[in-house]
C-alpha cells in the first residue's frame, strides 16, 4: 500500500541570495516558513512544485518538504528543515540573524 | 613559493572571465540551473543549505602573507567576516551572493589563488604534508611535485568529466602527515638503493561509504616517469571505473574489484603508450618549479630568549610543548597555530585573525604559512628566539590555544549546520566535546588523542581514521551518532571499528567521556597513548564502559 500523503510546503533556494525560500498561497515566495502554503493534497502538491520549477530565475532546486500545521503557520517535521528555516547552530547567522535585526 | 608566470595569469584571467559571463547568463535566464550547475561546481561554487558556498583551493596548503590577506578580504568584503579551513587544505566561504562570486575570484587571482576543480568529477586540489619543506624527517620538499601535478591536472581535457572525483596527496617524509593512504592516489618521495630520489605511488585509498586503505601500486617510479605514470593510472580508471553507480565509482572500488595486480598491469600497458607523449617539457617545467621552492636562508644564532621564556612562563611552556614540531634547521621550530579554541568552530578564523597571522608570518616566519588538513594554520619556519614574541601576539589575537594533537584538536566537517549532504550536525558536537574536557581539565592528562567527526557517511571529517571517530546519521528523523575506535591517519593507517549502537545528540558527549575514563583506567602508564591502549586491550573494555546496561543484560 502506498504511504499516506503527508502535508508539504514547496521550498527552494533563491537564485541570487542562495537563501531558503518557500512558495506562498498567492504563488509568490517568502523567506518565512510560517508564511508558506501548507499543501494537503498530493495532486495539488505536484502542480505547485511544477509551478515553482518553472521559475528558474528565482528558485533553485525546488522540492516538496514535509511540514505540519502550527499556530503560526507551517512548521517543520524534520530537523533538516528546522535548520533550513532557522540557520546554523554555531553562529546566529542566516534567518535567525535577519530576525534579530528586525 | 610558486609564483604565476604569464601563462598562468592569462589562463586564470580567461577562466574567470568565462565564469563571470556564465554567471551573467544564469542570472538573465539564458542558462538553466541544470546547465549552470556543472559550470559553477568546476569553479568551486556550491549551493548549500542556507546559501552559496565558495570553496577556494590552497594548493598543497601553502600560502604567503598576501594570499592570507586576500582570504581575509574575501571574508570581510563578501562574506560574514570569517572563513572555514577545511579537511582538504581548502577554505570555504559560507555566505557569498551569486553576483559577487566573479569579483571574489578576480580578487583571488590577484594573489595567484583560484577555486578551480575544488568540486566536480575532476582531479581535486592536490594536498601535501603541511610541514613540507620544514620537517626534520623529510627526504625532499614534496611541493614542487604537487605544483607540477596541479598545473598538469588543471583543465586537463581527459579528466574534466570523470566518473567521480579524484584526490591526490603528496609527502616527502617518513611520517605520514598527509593521510596518504586515504587518497585515490598518493605520491611518497623515496630513495632507491642507489640513493636516487623517486616516487612510491599508492592507489585506491579512500574514506566515505566504503573506507579503504591505499595500497602500493609501484614502489619506485623514476622522477621523469611520474607524471606519465599518474596519467596512466587515472586514464585506466577513467575508462574502467564504474559509471552506473556513483557509490562504486571511485578508484578504490575499481582496485578492489579488479585486483591490484590487474590495475598495475593495465597501468603498465597504458604507460607504454603515454610515456612517449611526454617529450621532456614536463621535466623542464619541474626544474623551473623547483627553484620557486628553495628554502629560505635560515638565520643562525642561539635560542636563549626561547629557553628563558620556556623556563619562566608556564603558559608559553604549555603552548611550546603541544604546538611546536621539529624543524630541519638548527635553532628553528615549526609552530602550529590552533584554530580549535575550546568551544569555537573547528577551522573557522576571522578576517582579523587571518590578517594577524599574515603579519606574524611576514615579521617572523620568512613569509610562509601552511594550512593543515587538520584545520590548523602553521608557521613552518620560525627561529625559536622569536617564539615568545609570536606567542604574545597569538594570545592577543585569541589564537594561542595549546592543544595540538590533544582531545580538543578535533577535525569536524561543517555538517548539517551548512552542508546540503549532511545527515546530522558535527560542529556543535565538536564544540561540546572540547568544552567538556576543558572543564574537566583532563586534556593534557589524556595526551595524544585525535577525535574526527563527520556529519554524514561521505566522511569529510575523516572519522574512519580518527582514534575516536564519530559519524552523525539520521535515524528515523533524529540525529544519531556512531562511534568508531582505533582509526589511524598516519603511515600505520587503519580504519576504526564500530563500537555498537549509536547515541542520540544529547548522549554523545557523555559517551565520549566514558571512553576517555575507561582509557585512563586501562592505560599502563601516562606514556601509553589512547591508540596504544586500544591496540593492546582491544574493543571489549571500551564496549563495557560504553554500554554498561547492555553488558549486564547479556551477563
Amino acid at each position: 500500500m502506498p504511504r499516506a500523503f503527508t502535508p508539504k510546503v514547496v521550498t527552494a533556494n533563491d537564485l541570487l541570495e542562495g537563501d531558503v525560500i518557500y512558495l506562498t498561497p498567492a504563488g509568490g515566495w517568502t523567506r518565512e516558513l510560517s508564511e508558506a502554503e501548507l499543501i494537503t493534497d498530493e495532486a495539488e502538491a505536484q502542480l505547485r512544485l511544477l509551478d515553482a520549477q518553472s521559475q528558474p530565475k528565482i528558485a533553485v532546486g525546488a522540492y516538496l518538504a514535509d511540514a505540519k500545521a502550527g499556530e503560526q503557520g507551517p512548521e517543520p517535521t524534520h530537523f533538516r528543515e528546522e535548520f533550513r528555516r532557522t540557520g546554523p547552530s554555531n553562529y546566529r547567522h542566516g534567518k535567525q540573524e535577519a530576525a534579530a535585526n528586525v | 613559493m610558486y609564483k604565476y608566470n604569464d601563462f598562468d595569469s592569462a589562463f586564470l584571467a580567461e577562466r574567470n572571465r568565462q565564469f563571470r559571463a556564465q554567471v551573467e547568463r544564469r542570472i538573465d535566464g539564458a542558462l538553466t540551473e541544470d546547465e549552470f550547475k556543472p559550470l559553477r561546481l568546476m569553479n568551486g561554487l556550491y549551493l548549500q543549505l542556507h546559501a552559496y558556498m565558495l570553496r577556494v583551493a590552497i594548493p598543497y596548503g601553502t600560502l604567503n602573507p598576501d594570499q592570507m590577506r586576500a582570504l581575509a578580504l574575501l571574508a570581510q568584503k563578501w562574506d560574514k567576516g570569517y572563513g572555514h579551513f577545511t579537511t582538504r587544505q581548502n577554505i570555504q566561504y559560507n555566505w557569498p551572493k551569486l553576483k559577487d562570486v566573479p569579483d571574489m575570484l578576480d580578487a583571488l587571482a590577484e594573489v595567484n589563488l583560484h577555486a578551480i576543480q575544488t568540486s566536480g568529477n575532476t582531479i581535486r586540489n592536490v594536498t601535501a604534508d603541511h610541514f613540507a619543506g620544514a620537517a626534520a624527517d623529510e627526504i625532499e620538499d614534496p611541493r614542487p611535485i604537487a605544483e607540477l601535478i596541479r598545473q598538469w591536472s588543471t583543465d586537463h581535457p581527459e579528466f574534466q568529466f570523470m566518473g567521480r572525483k579524484f584526490k591526490i596527496a603528496v609527502s616527502g617524509a617518513a611520517n605520514d602527515r598527509a593521510v596518504l593512504k586515504a587518497h585515490d592516489l598518493a605520491v611518497k618521495i623515496v630513495r632507491n638503493d642507489a640513493g636516487e630520489i623517486g616516487y612510491q605511488v599508492l592507489v585506491g585509498g579512500g574514506l566515505g561509504r566504503t573506507p579503504m586503505i591505499g595500497k602500493v601500486l609501484n614502489d619506485y617510479v623514476a622522477a621523469d616517469d611520474l607524471l606519465p605514470y599518474i596519467e596512466s593510472v587515472i586514464s585506466v580508471w577513467n575508462q574502467l571505473g564504474r559509471r552506473d553507480n556513483k557509490y562504486k565509482a571511485r578508484i578504490k572500488i575499481t582496485v578492489h574489484e579488479l585486483g591490484l595486480d590487474k590495475i598495475r598491469e593495465l597501468t603498465e600497458d597504458r604507460f607504454a603508450q603515454v610515456r612517449p607523449t611526454f617529450g621532456g617539457a614536463d621535466q623542464a617545467l619541474f626544474e623551473d618549479i623547483k627553484r620557486h621552492f628553495a628554502a629560505p636562508a635560515f638565520r643562525e644564532g642561539g635560542t636563549e630568549a626561547y629557553d628563558a621564556a620556556y623556563e619562566a612562563d608556564p603558559v608559553f611552556r604549555a603552548w611550546a610543548d603541544t604546538n611546536l614540531a621539529a624543524h630541519k634547521a638548527p635553532g628553528h621550530a615549526i609552530a602550529t597555530i590552533s584554530i580549535k579554541k575550546h568551544g569555537a568552530t573547528p577551522g573557522d578564523a576571522t578576517a582579523e585573525q587571518m590578517r594577524e597571522m599574515a603579519d606574524i608570518a611576514e615579521a617572523y616566519a620568512y613569509g610562509e604559512l601552511r594550512i593543515s588538513h587538520e584545520q590548523n594554520v602553521i608557521l613552518p619556519h620560525v627561529h625559536k628566539n622569536d617564539l615568545p614574541a609570536i606567542h604574545a601576539r597569538l594570545k592577543a589575537a585569541d589564537l594561542a590555544t595549546a592543544n595540538i594533537g590533544l582531545i580538543s584538536d578535533i577535525i569536524a566537517c561543517p555538517g548539517m549546520d551548512y552542508c546540503a549532504l549532511a545527515t546530522a550536525r558535527s560542529i556543535p558536537v565538536a564544540q561540546e566535546i572540547a568544552t567538556r574536557f576543558e572543564d574537566l581539565k583532563l586534556e593534557h592528562d589524556v595526551g595524544h588523542l585525535q577525535i574526527k567527526i563527520s556529519g554524514c557517511i561521505n566522511a569529510c571529517g575523516h572519522h574512519h581514521v580518527g582514534h575516536i571517530g564519530i559519524l552523525g546519521l539520521d535515524r528515523a528523523g533524529v540525529e544519531n551518532y556512531q562511534i568508531t575506535l582505533g582509526g589511524d591517519a598516519t603511515e600505520t593507517a587503519a580504519i576504526g571499528t564500530r563500537t555498537g549502537p549509536g547515541f542520540a545528540y544529547d548522549e554523545i558527549v557523555p559517551a565520549i567521556e566514558r571512553i576517555i575514563t575507561a582509557y585512563l583506567e586501562l592505560r599502563e602508564s601516562e606514556e601509553e597513548t589512547f591508540l596504544q591502549t586500544y591496540r593492546r586491550v582491544g574493543m571489549e573494555p571500551f564496549k563495557v564502559a560504553l554500554y554498561p546496561a547492555a553488558e549486564k543484560k547479556v551477563a
